[in-house]
C-alpha cells in the first residue's frame, strides 16, 4: 500500500529537495572529440577549438575554459579573433558566419553568440559563388574579408555582418592591372589565402589557388604588386616587417618573396623544397619567425617525400642548423606559434608552438633546448588508450595525495619546465573544496590518476601493470624507431596510442582505498593485482595465487582467451603502486566485480563462473564460490562472440580509414572519384535504412527463467560488518550479487591483529537470497541502526566517519535492476520495495550512496541513494524509505556507451563519457559545485598600441 | 490477522465435540475440543491415525448444516466445519485416487441417491457428463479478462498468469501508430501493439491478446509516452503476474453490456478513447500486488523457504509460516466468500480458458454476453 502515497506533497520536504538536489551539467572534461578548428588570439592569450558537432571551447590559463555550441550542429571550419577585440568569427561548413562574444555577466565572462550570417550570392548563382575559402578580419575591427570559391572578395561590417557591396573584390578588377599573357579569368579563381599587410592596414595579400598572389590595396582599389607563382598555392605568411612575405605550395615547396615599391612583378627570392628532391606532399601552412640573433623560425605543416614518408602527420621546426620533424600520432589540424614579445616589438621571438591533431593537443617550448613538449594543464587525451573503467575517490587525504603527485613527477620528467604559456583570462572559481580523484583503466593494462577536483583534469600519475605480465610487445621495439633514419629528422610526439599490444591486459575494475594506500585492479584476461604504494623505485617478485572458481563443476571448457603469462623472478617497479599478488581467476575470464577491504586486509573479486575471496595478508585463497547454473554453457566456454567482434572492429577500422580518406580530401577538391565514393556510400546508407523499415522493430517479452545465460555473472560484492546471525553479535561478511538475481551473504572470521598472520581467516556462506524476478543485482549496501550507510573501511579508524550504530538493527538494501529492496537482519524479511521497472519501464544501470548537503545551512547532510537509469535519466532515492525524490535527463538514452561510463562521486557530483576523449561532469547537489568561473578584461594598452601600431605603419609605408 | 483465532471465536463455546468420521465402510467415532480445533494438517493426521490409513492420500469432507458435502483441505474450511458443526461432525473420506469430485457441492447429499441410478444406468451417464471441476488446492489463478465493469468497451484488460505453466507469455511488441479522439479534433500518436504471437504460448492459447492489439496499460500504468524498450521492461519486470489493457484490434467481439450493468463508460463510442481511461485496477491486482513476489531464502545451507513480509512484532517461526499459508490461499484462487460475491453482483467476468479450443465457445451467464 506504501507505493500509493505519493511522494512529496510534503511541503517541508519539498522546500529542503530545493535546498538539497540540483542538476547541472558544469564542465567537459578532456579533449574535444574531432577538432575540425584552431583559432589563437595574442591579444586575449586565449584559444579557441571548434569541432565536428559545432561546438567551440575557449581556453585560456588553467581554469580558464568557456564553451558554446552552434545551433546547427555542423563543422567549424575556421575561427578568427577579431583583433583586439573579446570576439570571435567562425565559419561552418554550411558556409555561415557566427560573431560570438565574451560579456561579463554577474562578475563573470561569458560566451555568447551575438550574430549568425550567410552570404548570399546574385539569384541563381552557382554555391560557389558565396563559398567562403578565406576568412580575413581586417584590425579596423569593421570590417572582415571573405574570400570566396568564385575569386571574389566580400566586403562585410562588423557586427551586423551588412555586406558592403561597392567594396567588393571582384577578379576583374583584380586582372586589369596584370598583363593577360600571365593571367586569366581562371588565375583567380578560389581565394586561398587573405592576409593583411603586418604594417599597413590598407595592403591586404590576396593568395589564389592556382598560384596568383595580389597586393590590393584597400585605398585606392586597385592592385599595387603581383607575384606569379607557378604552383598551387596553400598558404601566405607576411614577414614580421612587412618586407616579404612566404608563399607555401601544394608540390611541397615554399617561396620568399620581395616587397617593395620599384618592382610591381617580383621574382621570387628563394624556392625551397625542404624535404626534396623526390616529390613531397604539400605544405599546408608556414610561419616564419624573426629573432633577435638574426636566425629566424621557420615552422611549417607538411612538407614530407611524398613516397616514404606521406602518411606522418608532420610539423618541421627550423632554426639555422636545428631541424626537427615533430611527428604527430594523428592528422594535425592547425597550428600557432606563442611569441613573447609584445606586438610592437621588432621581432617575433617564438616561443611555443601548439599543435591541434585530431586526438591530442601538443606544446613544443621552442625556448629550452631539444624544444620539449609542454605538459598541458588540461585537454588531455583521455582515450590515449582506450578508457575501459573509471573509478572515482572524493576527500583524498592530503599524504597520499602528495605521495601520488611525487611519484607521477618522477615520470614527468622529459616535459619542459615552461610555465603554460596559455594564459588569457582570470579562474575566479573558489578552490576546489576537497581533494578528488578520478582514476581511468585503459585497455592497454594502464590505471591513470587524475586529479579531478577542479576544472581542469590533470593528468598526476600513470600506473601500468603490463611489467608484471609477458607481453608479445617487446620494450626495445619503441627504441628502434628512434634510432630510424637520419633524414627527414622525425621525432615522435603526443601520447595518443589507441593499439593495444594485447587486450587482455585491459583494465575492468579499480578499486582505491584512500587511507590505507592499497590499491586492487582486476582485469579482462581474470588477473587480480593487490599493489601498495611505495615512494621508491623497487625490485621485487610478485606473489602469484590461483583461483578455481569453477572448482569441481566436471566438463567444462574455456573457449575463451588464455590466461596472461608472468614474468618469472624479481621485476622493477618504478615508485608508485607497485603490485605485490598477483590472483589469477580460472577460467581467466574478464573480472566482473572487485571489492578490497584494506583493514581486514581482503580482497574479493568475481567473474561470470564465480566469485573468490583472498586474504592479500597471508596470501591465501580463503574460499571461492561458483555462482553458475548447470545450464549455463554461454558463461562456460567464454566468450564465443569474440570472432564476431573482431571481424567487426576491422571493418569497423577499414569503413574508418576510407572515411577519413575521403573527409581529408579538400571538399572543393572535387575530383569525379571522391564524390561517387560518397555517393555509393550514402546510397548503402539508405539501403540499410530502407531494410530496418521493412522489417519492423518488436521486442520479444519472455519472463526471465532461471535458465537465461549468465545469470552467475557476479555483479557486485561488499563488505559489511553486521548482524548475518543473530542480532547480538556482529561479524565481517562478504556479500556478493548475480546477474540472476541471487545475493550470497559470508560470515568471515578476521583472526584479530595480534594474531593476523598465524590465524586463517575463515568463511561460512551463512545466507543466500533469490529475488523472485531474478533481475541482475547491482548493488548491496547494508545500513546502520540509524539508517546511515556503514562506513568504509578505515573510515571511522581516521575519525572521519562517525562509527556505525551497532545498538539498533540493521538493514540490507539489494538494488537490482528492476527494483529496490529493504530487508531487515539478521533475519532477513522483506521490509520495503520501490519497484522501478514495473512502474516506468527504466532499469538501473548504476547506483551509488551520495551525500547531500544543505545550501541553506551548513549543518544539514543526508545520503541518499544517486541511480543513473537505462533511459540516461538521474533519480535521486531516499534512504532508509525508497521515496523517489527529485529525477533529471541527464544522457541520451541511446548514448550506451555514456551511460555505461558514468561514475558517481560521494558527494552528488558524476562523470560521464560524451565521446572516446571526453568526460561530462555533472553535480546532482546544490552545495558541491565544480564550474568554470572566470573572467576575461580587455587588456588595456589596446586603443593605444593600435594607434601607435597604424602611425607607425603609415611612417614605415612613407619611408618605403 | 489470525484466522485461526477469529474461526475459534465464532464457535458455540461447548467444551468438546462429537465427530463422526466415514471411509469406505467404517465409521469412527472420536471427539474434538471445540474451542481448539488446531489445524488441518494436525486433523488430517488424526483422521490417517484413526482409520489406520497412514499414507493414503484421502479428500476429506463433511456434511454442513444444509446436508451439502463440502471439502475440508486447509485451516480455514476445517475451522468452518468446526464451527458449524452441529451438534456432530459428519466427515467422509475418499481416497484421493478413486475421489468422485462431484459428489461436492450444492445438493449433493440429496442427489447422492442419484449417484446409484447413475451407476446402475451407465448410458445415461454418459449422455451427461459431468463436468470435471478439481478440488480447490488444485485450483490456480488463470488468464482472463478482469475488470469489465469499469473499462470501456472498446478496451480489455487481459491477465495473463504465467504462475505453474512452463508456457512462454509468447507474444511480442512493435512501435506503431494509432488515432485518437481528442478534444482538438483526430489525432495521429504513437503507441505499442502486438506484433506476433509465438504458437502455443500463453498469449496465443488464452486466446486474449490478438496481433495489432494496442496496448494501453501495464499493469495500471499507461504506456503513452513510453518507449518500446520502456514497455518491454515494464512488461518483463510484471511477467508473473501480467495486466495489460488493450485496445483490440477486432472491436466486433466487444464485450456487449446491456443497460442495467452499464457502468461509467457504458456510453463510449466505437474507437474513441477518452481522454482520461479509468485507471483503476480491479480488487484481483491489489490483493495480489503483495504476494507476486517472494524471494527465496536459504539460511545456513538450510532449507529454501520464502521470505515472508516483515511484521512489526518478532514472531515466531511457527506465525510465519501460518502467514505464508494464508498468502498461498489467495494465490491460489480460492477466494474469500465476500469478495466472489462482490465481483460477482458487479457483473464481472472471469473466464478460465485451458486450451485454444476453449475459446470458441460462446457463454451467457446473467445477462453478459461474450463471443468469441
Amino acid at each position: 500500500m506504501r507505493r500509493f502515497l505519493r511522494p512529496g506533497h510534503d511541503p517541508v520536504r519539498e522546500r529542503l529537495k530545493r535546498d538539497l538536489f540540483q542538476f547541472n551539467k558544469t564542465v567537459e572534461h578532456g579533449f574535444p572529440h574531432q577538432p575540425s578548428a584552431l583559432g589563437y588570439s595574442p591579444f586575449l592569450r586565449l584559444m579557441a577549438i571548434g569541432t565536428r558537432s559545432g561546438a567551440i571551447k575557449l581556453y585560456g590559463a588553467p581554469g580558464v575554459e568557456f564553451m558554446g555550441l552552434h545551433e546547427e550542429n555542423n563543422t567549424v571550419m575556421q575561427i578568427h579573433f577579431i583583433p583586439d577585440q573579446c570576439q570571435l568569427v567562425t565559419l561552418l561548413d554550411d558556409n555561415s558566419l557566427h560573431l560570438w562574444s565574451l560579456k561579463q555577466h554577474g562578475g563573470a565572462s561569458e560566451l555568447l553568440e551575438e550574430h549568425h550570417f550567410t552570404l548570399k550570392g546574385p539569384p541563381g548563382s552557382p554555391p560557389s559563388a558565396t563559398q567562403v575559402a578565406a576568412v580575413l578580419p581586417h584590425s579596423s575591427r569593421e570590417v572582415l574579408y571573405l574570400g570566396t570559391e568564385s575569386g571574389n572578395i566580400f566586403v562585410v561590417e562588423l557586427p551586423s555582418f551588412r555586406v558592403l557591396e561597392d567594396r567588393t573584390i571582384t577578379p576583374e578588377a583584380v586582372l586589369q592591372r596584370i598583363p593577360e599573357d600571365n593571367c586569366n579569368r581562371r588565375s583567380c579563381e578560389l581565394v586561398e589565402a587573405l592576409r593583411e599587410h603586418p604594417k599597413n592596414p590598407d595592403q591586404i595579400l590576396i593568395g589564389y589557388s592556382r598560384g596568383l598572389i595580389v597586393l590590393w590595396d584597400l585605398q585606392n582599389n586597385k592592385a599595387t604588386h603581383h607575384f606569379l607563382g607557378s604552383q598551387q598555392l596553400e598558404n601566405l605568411y607576411w614577414q614580421r616587417d612587412g618586407s616579404k612575405f612566404i608563399s607555401c605550395q601544394y608540390d611541397g615547396s615554399y617561396t620568399q618573396w620581395p616587397v617593395s615599391s620599384d618592382n610591381r612583378q617580383p621574382e621570387p627570392l628563394e624556392n625551397t623544397v625542404p624535404y626534396g628532391p623526390f616529390p613531397c606532399k604539400a605544405i599546408s601552412k608556414i610561419y616564419w619567425q624573426t629573432t633577435k640573433n638574426g636566425l629566424p623560425y621557420i615552422i611549417f605543416q607538411g612538407g614530407m617525400p611524398r613516397a616514404s614518408y606521406g602518411d606522418r602527420h608532420s610539423i618541421s621546426v627550423i632554426h639555422g642548423s636545428q631541424q626537427t620533424a615533430f611527428d604527430f600520432t594523428s592528422r594535425v589540424i592547425d597550428f600557432f606559434i606563442i611569441f613573447s614579445s609584445d606586438p610592437t616589438a621588432e621581432f617575433d621571438d617564438p616561443c611555443a608552438l601548439v599543435v591541434l591533431a585530431e586526438e591530442e593537443l601538443v606544446v613544443i617550448d621552442l625556448k629550452s633546448a631539444g624544444w620539449p613538449a609542454v605538459h598541458p594543464p588540461y585537454l588531455a587525451s583521455l582515450h590515449c588508450s582506450a578508457i575501459t573503467c573509471s573509478h572515482h575517490v572524493s576527500n583524498i587525504p592530503l599524504k597520499l595525495w602528495e605521495r601520488i603527485i611525487s611519484a607521477g613527477s618522477k615520470q614527468n620528467i622529459h616535459y619542459s619546465s615552461m610555465p603554460w604559456p596559455i594564459d588569457g583570462g582570470t579562474n575566479i572559481a573558489p578552490d576546489p573544496p576537497q581533494r578528488d580523484l578520478l582514476l581511468t583503466g585503459h585497455e592497454d593494462g594502464t590505471v591513470r590518476f587524475w586529479d579531478a577536483s577542479g576544472v581542469c583534469l590533470h593528468l598526476l600519475y600513470k600506473l601500468s601493470t603490463v611489467r608484471v605480465f609477458l607481453t608479445d610487445a617487446d620494450p626495445n621495439d619503441n627504441m628502434n624507431t628512434l634510432g630510424e633514419d637520419e633524414w627527414p629528422p622525425l621525432r615522435k610526439v603526443g601520447t595518443f596510442d589507441p593499439y593495444s599490444d594485447d587486450p587482455r591486459l585491459g583494465i575492468q575494475k579499480i578499486y582505491l582505498c584512500k587511507y590505507s594506500g592499497y590499491l586492487a585492479v582486476a582485469g579482462t584476461a581474470g588477473q587480480v593485482l593487490v599493489m601498495e604504494l611505495n615512494d621508491e623505485d623497487a625490485e621485487h617478485v610478485v606473489d602469484h595465487a590461483e583461483a578455481d572458481l569453477l572448482q569441481d563443476q566436471e566438463g567444462y571448457r574455456w573457449k575463451g582467451h588464455e590466461k596472461l603469462k608472468t614474468r618469472d623472478g624479481p621485476v622493477r617497479f618504478e615508485a608508485g603502486f607497485q603490485p605485490f599478488v598477483l590472483v589469477q581467476c580460472q577460467p581467466p575470464a574478464v573480472v566482473t566485480s572487485l571489492a578490497l577491504h584494506s583493514e581486514w586486509k581482503l580482497v574479493a573479486f568475481g567473474t561470470s563462473h564465480g566469485f573468490g575471496l583472498f586474504d592479500h595478508q597471508q596470501k591465501r585463497l580463503v574460499f571461492v564460490k561458483c555462482t553458475l547454473h548447470p545450464s549455463d554453457q554461454l558463461a562456460l566456454e567464454g566468450p564465443l562472440s569474440r570472432v564476431k567482434s573482431l571481424k567487426k572492429s576491422l571493418r569497423q577500422s577499414f569503413r574508418r580509414i576510407r572515411r577519413s580518406r575521403v573527409s581529408s580530401r579538400k571538399r572543393r577538391g572535387g575530383s569525379g572519384n571522391a564524390s561517387e565514393v560518397q555517393e555509393a556510400n550514402a546510397k548503402f546508407d539508405q539501403d540499410a535504412l530502407q531494410e530496418m523499415e521493412l522489417a519492423p522493430v518488436q521486442r520479444k517479452i519472455e519472463a526471465r527463467s532461471a535458465e537465461d545465460s549468465f545469470t552467475g555473472f557476479v555483479r557486485t560484492l561488499y563488505f559489511a560488518d553486521t548482524f548475518l546471525r543473530d542480532s547480538s553479535r556482529h561479524c565481517p561478511s562478504l556479500w556478493a550479487g548475480t546477474n540472476g538475481g541471487t545475493v550470497y551473504a559470508f560470515c568471515l572470521r578476521v583472526p584479530p591483529a595480534e594474531r593476523r598472520m598465524d590465524e586463517p581467516v575463515r568463511a561460512e556462506q551463512a545466507k543466500e537470497i533469490q529475488l523472485m524476478h531474478r533481475a541482475p543485482v547491482v548493488g548491496i549496501l547494508v545500513l546502520d541502526g540509524r539508517s546511515t550507510p556503514l562506513p568504509e573501511p578505515l573510515e571511522v579508524a581516521h575519525d572521519l566517519s562517525k562509527s556505525p550504530d551497532m545498538q539498533g538493527s540493521h538493514q540490507l538494501l539489494v538494488v537490482s535492476e528492476e527494483q529496490f529492496k529493504v530487508f531487515t537482519l539478521p533475519k532477513v524479511s522483506s521490509k520495503l520495495k520501490l519497484k522501478l521497472t514495473a512502474l516506468e519501464g527504466c532499469r538501473v544501470r548504476k547506483v551509488t550512496v551520495a551525500n547531500f548537503g544543505s545550501c541553506k545551512t551548513d549543518d544539514y547532510s543526508e545520503n541518499d541513494l544517486a541511480v543513473l537509469t537505462n533511459l540516461g535519466d538521474i533519480q535521486i532515492i531516499s534512504l532508509p524509505f525508497l521515496k523517489l525524490q527529485i529525477r533529471y535527463p541527464c544522457i541520451r538514452k541511446e548514448d550506451v556507451s555514456g551511460i555505461a561510463s558514468c561514475v558517481f562521486t560521494k558527494y552528488g557530483q558524476g562523470f560521464y563519457l560524451i565521446s572516446p576523449s571526453e568526460f561530462e561532469r555533472f553535480s546532482l547537489s546544490t552545495k558541491w559545485l565544480v564550474e568554470p568561473r572566470c573572467i576575461v578584461d580587455m587588456p588595456e594598452v589596446t586603443s593605444n598600441n593600435h594607434v601607435h601600431s597604424k602611425s607607425g605603419t603609415e611612417n614605415a609605408a612613407r619611408k618605403s | 490477522m489470525n484466522r485461526a483465532q477469529r474461526g475459534a471465536a465464532g464457535s458455540r463455546g461447548l467444551g468438546t465435540m462429537e465427530v463422526k468420521s466415514k471411509f469406505g465402510a467404517e465409521f469412527r467415532r472420536f471427539s474434538l475440543e471445540r474451542s481448539k480445533p488446531g489445524k488441518f494438517e494436525e486433523f488430517y493426521g488424526l483422521l490417517q491415525h484413526v482409520h489406520k490409513i497412514p499414507n493414503v492420500d484421502v479428500l476429506v469432507g463433511y456434511t454442513d448444516i444444509h446436508g451439502d458435502l463440502l471439502p475440508i483441505n486447509n485451516d480455514d474450511n476445517y475451522h468452518k466445519a468446526v464451527s458449524t458443526a452441529n451438534p456432530l461432525l459428519r466427515i467422509f473420506i475418499q481416497r484421493k485416487e478413486d475421489a468422485d469430485y462431484s459428489a461436492f457441492g450444492t445438493d449433493t447429499m440429496t442427489r447422492k441417491k442419484n449417484v446409484l441410478s447413475n451407476v446402475l444406468r451407465p448410458d445415461n451417464h454418459k449422455k451427461k457428463p459431468h463436468i470435471v471441476i478439481s478440488m480447490p488446492q488444485d485450483f490456480r489463478p488463470v488468464s482472463s479478462i478482469i475488470d469489465v465493469d469499469i473499462l470501456p468497451e472498446t478496451h480489455r484488460r487481459v491477465r495473463l498468469y504465467k504462475y505453474g505453466t512452463d508456457k512462454p507469455l509468447g507474444f511480442y511488441i512493435r512501435d506503431g501508430s494509432s488515432v485518437r479522439v481528442t478534444p482538438h479534433g483526430l489525432e495521429k500518436v504513437p503507441g505499442i501493439f502486438i506484433s506476433r504471437l509465438v504458437p502455443g504460448g500463453l498469449a496465443q492459447s488464452t486466446g486474449l491478446l490478438a496481433v495489432n492489439d494496442e496496448v494501453l496499460e501495464v499493469n495500471g500504468i499507461e504506456v503513452s509516452g513510453k518507449s518500446l524498450d520502456q514497455v518491454t521492461d515494464m512488461m518483463i519486470a510484471n511477467s508473473r503476474n501480467l495486466i495489460i489493457t488493450v485496445r483490440p484490434a477486432n472491436q466486433r467481439n466487444n464485450v456487449v453490456r446491456n443497460s442495467r450493468t452499464s457502468g461509467s463508460s457504458g456510453q463510449s463510442t466505437e474507437s474513441s478513447l477518452p481522454s482520461s481511461t479509468p485507471n483503476i485496477l480491479g480488487n484481483l491486482l491489489q490483493g495480489e500486488e503483495e504476494s507476486d513476489e517472494e524471494d527465496i531464502i536459504i539460511e545456513d545451507s538450510g532449507e529454501p523457504q520464502q521470505i515472508p513480509k516483515a511484521a512489526p512484532t518478532s514472531e515466531s517461526i511457527e506465525s510465519l509460516s501460518q502467514i505464508e499459508l494464508l498468502h498461498e490461499s489467495t494465490q491460489n484462487g480460492f477466494l474469500p466468500s465476500s469478495e466472489m460475491n462482490l465481483s460477482h453482483s458487479a457483473g464481472s467476468i472471469s473466464m478460465e480458458y485451458e486450451g485454444p479450443e476453449a475459446g470458441h465457445k460462446s457463454l451467457e451467464e446473467d445477462g453478459t454476453i461474450i463471443t468469441l
